[in-house]
């Protein structure tokens, strides 16, 4: 069994009188890739973004490492379903930003880390172009390299593939395990894509009314017996992908 | 009658709520001064937003508004025939009051709108939560910078009217109403003590505060709007900045005009 990395414990979120997430218990072990699936309005942005600081908890516990603690938010990285990237800056003072207001490299280093992750994922002649100037893919790409640049030890995914074709789907998940191998970090991605979740995770975790309803291997997950769990896994999009 | 005391009530709360939230956010992002970092950078750039594209809109409104002041006091100050006083009038009249106010309102009208826009698309499109995930603190990289700026740019913009606006009394009193230019320049030189400029400053400072405060932090909030989401918010937020920051700065305008008289 590989050491936790991450424990979500009773985890508790309301907004007003709606309770979003009603005890959700998690286990994230390091340097796997957790996919959280569920549906429409389940709560998983929600859970992503309690992990991430985002929102505060109204109750439980978010472990990191077995410790309690303020800072955890400070190992992670976060993947916007929409990038988020800063429109008015260029894709080099993208990645550069986080590396310029958080830690005390100097000039020439950030330049050498920015220019090496722009490398590493294929913009590197893409340094002086604007965010709407790129397309989708090369923009999850470069929102990707601005998340890596810190080296988190956690990056959170939400909805990756939101509006993408099957291809560019795969080729985002495809990109999620490459880069999971070449920067060792864990990754915990909410989607919608049970095909893509089925081939590319670890471990799957079905959040349903606020609580996780199902979590185990995608080998179990494909045989659950479980009617919700069934009816994702039977979906038309998988059927036509597992055929 | 109960369900007209609970509106008064629930709205009274809101208000306090408010305005606590705003003090909190003011505090916060001057606190922020501590830890943020490259602020000279975004101080530079702040700047440039509110001094650099203010300068020739307030260059432009002072001018006229001395031309204007010249010709009305001229009218005004020949009917007791005291036209020799146009230079006290003009000068007196830029530097303890108008400069200040006129100098606020369009610094806020060309640069506090951009900044609520700016800062309410930031927010709606995650910008401002991405900060927060990369360990940025959003008021500190985004807000601080723009109230340091402010406690440069009003000063010298409002010192800047007073100079342009006097010229203009010159102009339409002297170059065209035929009044004496020594007569002029004597009568402003005579009047305009340090408690006048020191009064002028102190509201220009005051003033850049307030209103661009008010500007961030309904750019900031604009995700609170009630009944309203995205580009719709981003407009509401932008006209109430505009709104309310000329309100604040009228306000304070009065509360300190009350204090130096």
């Amino acid at each position: 069994m590989i050491a936790p990395l991450l424990t979500v414990i009773g985890l508790y979120k309301k907004f007003g009188d709606h309770a979003v997430l009603c005890g959700v218990d998690l286990v994230i072990p390091r340097g796997s890739i957790v996919c959280v699936l569920g549906r429409s309005g389940a709560g998983k942005s929600v859970l992503l973004k309690c992990l991430a600081g985002l929102f505060t908890p109204d109750a439980g516990e978010i472990r990191f490492e077995g410790q309690m603690g303020q800072d955890f938010p400070k190992h992670c990285g976060y993947l916007f379903q929409a990038n988020a990237l800063f429109d008015s800056l260029t894709a080099f003072e993208n990645i550069a930003l986080p590396l310029e207001q958080t830690t005390r490299l100097r000039v020439s280093e950030i330049k050498e880390a920015v220019m090496a992750a722009l490398k590493n994922l294929g913009l590197e002649k893409f340094a002086d172009y604007f965010p709407a100037q790129l397309s989708g893919g090369m923009q999850k790409r470069l929102a990707l390299a601005r998340v890596l640049v810190t080296r988190p030890a956690v990056v959170l995914f939400d909805e990756p593939t939101a509006g993408l074709d099957p291809l560019a789907s795969n080729a985002v998940f495809s990109m999620i395990r490459e880069y999971r191998e070449q920067f060792d970090f864990t990754a915990v991605v909410v989607t919608h894509d049970v095909a893509e979740a089925l081939a590319a995770g670890d471990r799957l975790a079905l959040l349903e009314n606020g609580r996780i309803r199902f979590e185990g291997t995608p080998a179990k997950f494909a045989g659950a017996d479980d009617s919700l769990v069934r009816s994702f896994v039977d979906g038309p999009g998988v059927s036509r992908m597992t055929k | 009658m109960t369900n007209l005391v609970r509106t008064v009530g629930r709205r009274s709360l809101a208000v306090v709520a408010g305005l606590g939230d705003f003090a909190d956010f003011v505090v916060r992002a001057f606190t922020a001064i501590g830890h943020a970092r490259q602020l000279r950078k975004g101080v530079a750039r702040a700047i440039h937003q509110q001094g650099v594209h203010c300068l020739l809109v307030i260059t432009v409104v002072s001018l006229f508004s001395g031309l204007v002041l010249g010709l009305q006091g001229y009218y005004v100050l020949a009917r007791f025939g005291s036209a020799g006083l146009l230079g006290t009038f003009v000068s007196l009249t830029l530097t303890r009051e108008l400069a200040p106010v006129l100098a606020t309102l369009m610094i806020v009208g060309q640069a506090g709108s951009a900044i609520a826009a700016e800062i309410g698309i930031y927010r709606y499109s995650e910008q401002i939560d991405a900060l927060t995930t990369m360990a940025i603190d959003p008021l500190g990289y985004l807000i601080t910078p723009r109230l340091l700026a402010a406690l440069l740019v009003f000063p010298i913009l409002t010192t800047v009217f007073v100079l342009v606006g006097t010229f203009g009394g010159y102009l339409s009193g002297c170059s065209l109403l035929g009044l004496d230019s020594g007569v002029y320049w004597s009568n402003v030189q005579s009047a305009v003590r340090f408690v006048d400029v020191r009064e002028c400053l102190l509201k220009a400072l005051v003033f850049g505060i307030v209103a661009i405060a008010i500007c961030c932090h309904s750019g900031f909030t604009a995700h609170r709007r009630t009944g309203a989401s995205g580009s719709r918010a981003v407009s509401i937020s932008t006209t109430r900045a505009v709104v309310f920051s000329s309100i604040a700065t009228l306000a304070a305008d009065y509360v300190i005009t009350s204090f130096l008289v």
